[in-house]
């Protein structure tokens, strides 16, 4: 599973291994003491031709040529917009929503579940214009798929993130110390594994409690497994390699190795995996909340959205419609922009 | 691996938060009741205990019995899982058929119109949410095409009124667990019994929710298909076959399809989970009384020994599926036997 996704990177590739990106040398200096910055000069000179970070010649290389190379993508760049449409809404959805999300209209007039009404295509102009109608609680509609845009991108990053951050973590300490520690955390792993993701998800909130909070937890354990595997077949690969073996004989901290050497190598495929994952938590958080599990009324979000309208959909089927709509746009965007990342960052298909 | 999968399943299922005995009982659970409850149920052992008592029960192909229904797990299991294998055997069904031509035609005419066509195609189907898609097929099936040929039934098994004969009655075969399992799969029932009616009634309900599940494994093949192959057809063994002069035909389906077939193999295998996965949506949207559902619904009234068994049993015939797809993948690749 994880083979395509993990582009072996010999250092003799003119794709210095070390120097696959900026932040690194940020942290190397928060990392650093004097007696290692020493080595990591000689290091550096003494891989002059693969490039120490301290040579710096080739900082952001992979990622500029990544950029350039995404760009030409046509999928992707339709991948991009798409999202910046979506980051638009969610951004400055006070300003594009017409009403509040929560406030309940009837006051005004309106009916629950009203038919779109939009004044450009006839609707009289003595009726307040609502142009994707009224929700069973008498609702602005758009207004709520508007605000559903922070909730359903919030949601997914932070869940993605967090399985990143702790799949690293185990990948990390499995793969470079192997032994014990690996056996324990992989077939740890290989238990999350053996759940289909949703049903284990969906178990663990029912222990937490349903809530975003922990809709947003669930998916993150129930996917750091790939993460973890991911880090883990890096490091594998990258452990044995001469660089390593070298900074080891200079006696570099196992830490400063992990973090300096290990990680940075491992980040382009995470990278890729992280951008697909934010498409699965999409709908994952979806799901849940769809199943009455994630997040809670009167929050707008698209699938407690199409939850509470899912009886109606015989009658009012706009108002299931195009909250899915909203989901598969979400889901798509982050989709076409992660094989567009993947073609973009896989040195095996040369430029 | 399978003590840590039953330990996780105990584990969540024991970490579900309420009480259990208030939960089935409700207005009647008074403080002493609640106790002969625990006593009966187990409840008021150590932890441990429990787990220990839980694994011998397993051993013993015991999975408890439901708080809620008062009946054993395994009784309820033995009606509701034939609905959600059925169904997901259906979707995938219709996922290979439909997948992998999609993915060869689009693969051998790579950037062609249709190529760009399946590809925009499968890139929205794994997008698209299985409980939305439900929801729009029963609008579109049940609602715009009313009074047509075209109008399919958006929930349920069968239509109402209409009661199978399990088919160990009209053979004559003794009724046990095992012949009541099987004659819970309508369709296959009615088909080895001859009861038409309830034959194409049974499948018509199947269309919806099948083609629903189906539709992300389909896309997820037609895209593993179209890039297996070609790499494939990048290869040299088949610019060789081409050279000897073999039809081009032979050369894609005798020579590039069999290798491109291997990662095929295993996204379909993977595509089980999330098949189960998606049960539970479908299940729950078409209403159909399968295992998704079931278990749903144990989780939302804290039915533990359901909430358990049937974890236990998707788990473990997810493991399973995933097992044989190894080991069919040993036997179709050669080489993976040689390293």
């Amino acid at each position: 599973m994880s083979d395509p996704t993990v582009p072996p990177q010999p250092p003799d590739e003119g794709m210095p291994p070390t120097n696959v990106t900026d932040p690194m040398p940020a942290m190397a200096e928060a990392f650093a003491f004097e007696r290692e910055d020493e080595i990591e000069r000689a290091v550096g000179e003494g891989f002059a031709a693969s490039g120490g970070d301290v040579s710096g010649h080739a900082t952001g290389g992979l990622w500029r040529t990544a950029g350039r190379e995404l760009l030409r993508k046509k999928s992707a760049v339709v991948g991009l917009v798409m999202l910046t449409v979506l980051v638009f809404l969610a951004v400055f959805a006070p300003v594009i929503a017409p009403y509040d999300p929560n406030e309940v209209l009837f006051s005004e007039g309106v009916a629950p579940r009203d038919a779109p009404c939009i004044h450009l295509l006839g609707c009289p102009d003595d009726q307040p214009q609502h142009i994707l109608g009224i929700d069973g609680n008498g609702r602005d509609y758009f207004s709520r798929l508007v605000y559903g845009a922070r909730v359903s991108l919030l949601a997914a990053f932070v869940a993605v993130t967090f399985a990143m951050v702790w799949g690293t973590i185990v990948g990390l300490i499995a793969g470079f110390f192997g032994g014990a520690a690996d056996n324990v955390l992989m077939r740890l792993m290989d238990v999350l594994l053996s759940f289909p993701s949703l049903l284990l998800a969906i178990a663990i909130v029912s222990v937490l409690g349903p809530g975003l909070i922990n809709a947003i937890l669930a998916i993150s354990v129930v996917t750091i497994p790939q993460y973890a595997r991911i880090v883990r077949s890096s490091v594998l690969s990258i452990r044995e390699q001469e660089f390593v073996a070298a900074d080891r004989a200079l006696g570099v901290g196992t830490w400063r190795l992990l973090w300096h050497r290990i990680f940075p190598n491992a980040l382009t495929p995470l990278v890729v995996i992280a951008t697909l994952g934010i498409a699965t938590a999409v709908l994952e958080i979806a799901s849940l909340s769809f199943l009455g599990l994630g997040v809670q009324p009167p929050t707008p979000e698209w699938g407690s959205m199409l939850a509470a309208e899912r009886n109606q959909v015989f009658t009012a089927p706009h108002l299931v419609f195009f909250a899915g709509l909203m989901i598969m746009w979400n889901v798509l965007s982050f989709n076409l922009l992660g094989d567009g990342l993947r073609d973009a960052l896989d040195p095996r298909l040369g430029r | 691996m399978l003590i840590g999968i039953l330990a996780l399943v105990f584990a969540l299922a024991r970490l579900i938060p309420g009480d259990p005995c208030r939960a089935a009982l409700g207005e009647r659970a008074t403080d002493e009741i609640c106790e002969a409850y625990n006593e009966r149920y187990g409840l008021n052992e150590p932890i441990y205990v429990q787990f220990g008592i839980y694994l011998n029960d397993i051993a013993h192909g015991d999975l408890g019995e439901s708080f809620r229904f008062g009946v054993p797990v395994t009784e309820l299991l033995v009606e509701r899982l034939p609905t959600t294998i059925e169904l997901s055997i259906t979707a995938l069904l219709i996922a290979v058929v439909v997948g992998v031509p999609l993915g060869i035609i689009s693969g051998y005419r790579h950037n062609s119109k249709t190529d760009v066509a399946t590809m925009i195609g499968a890139n929205i189907g794994v997008a698209m949410p299985v409980f939305w898609l439900g929801l729009m097929l029963q609008y579109v099936f049940a609602v715009l095409l009313r009074d047509t040929p075209l109008a399919l039934p958006p929930s349920g098994k069968l239509d109402a009124g209409l009661i199978p004969t399990p088919f160990y009655e009209v053979w004559g075969w003794p009724m046990n667990g095992f012949t009541e399992f099987l004659a819970k799969f309508t369709v296959m029932n009615a088909l080895v019994t001859f009861q038409w009616e309830i034959l194409s009634s049974a499948m018509l309900h199947l269309i919806l929710p099948a083609v629903a599940l189906a539709t992300i494994p389909m896309a997820i093949i037609a895209r593993m298909t179209r890039s297996s192959l070609l790499d494939v057809l990048g290869l040299d063994y088949v610019r060789t076959a081409r050279a000897k002069g073999l039809a081009e035909r032979t050369v894609v389906v005798r020579h590039a399809l069999r290798n491109a077939m291997l990662p095929v193999v295993t996204v379909v295998g993977l595509s089980f989970g999330a098949l189960l996965g998606g049960a539970i949506l479908t299940e729950t949207i078409f209403n159909l009384a399968g295992v998704g559902k079931t278990l749903f619904d144990a989780i939302t009234s804290r039915d533990y020994t359901v909430v358990q068994g049937f974890t236990l049993v998707v788990a473990v015939g997810f493991v399973v599926v995933n097992l044989v797809v190894d080991m069919l993948y040993t036997y179709l690749d050669p080489r993976v036997r040689v390293s």
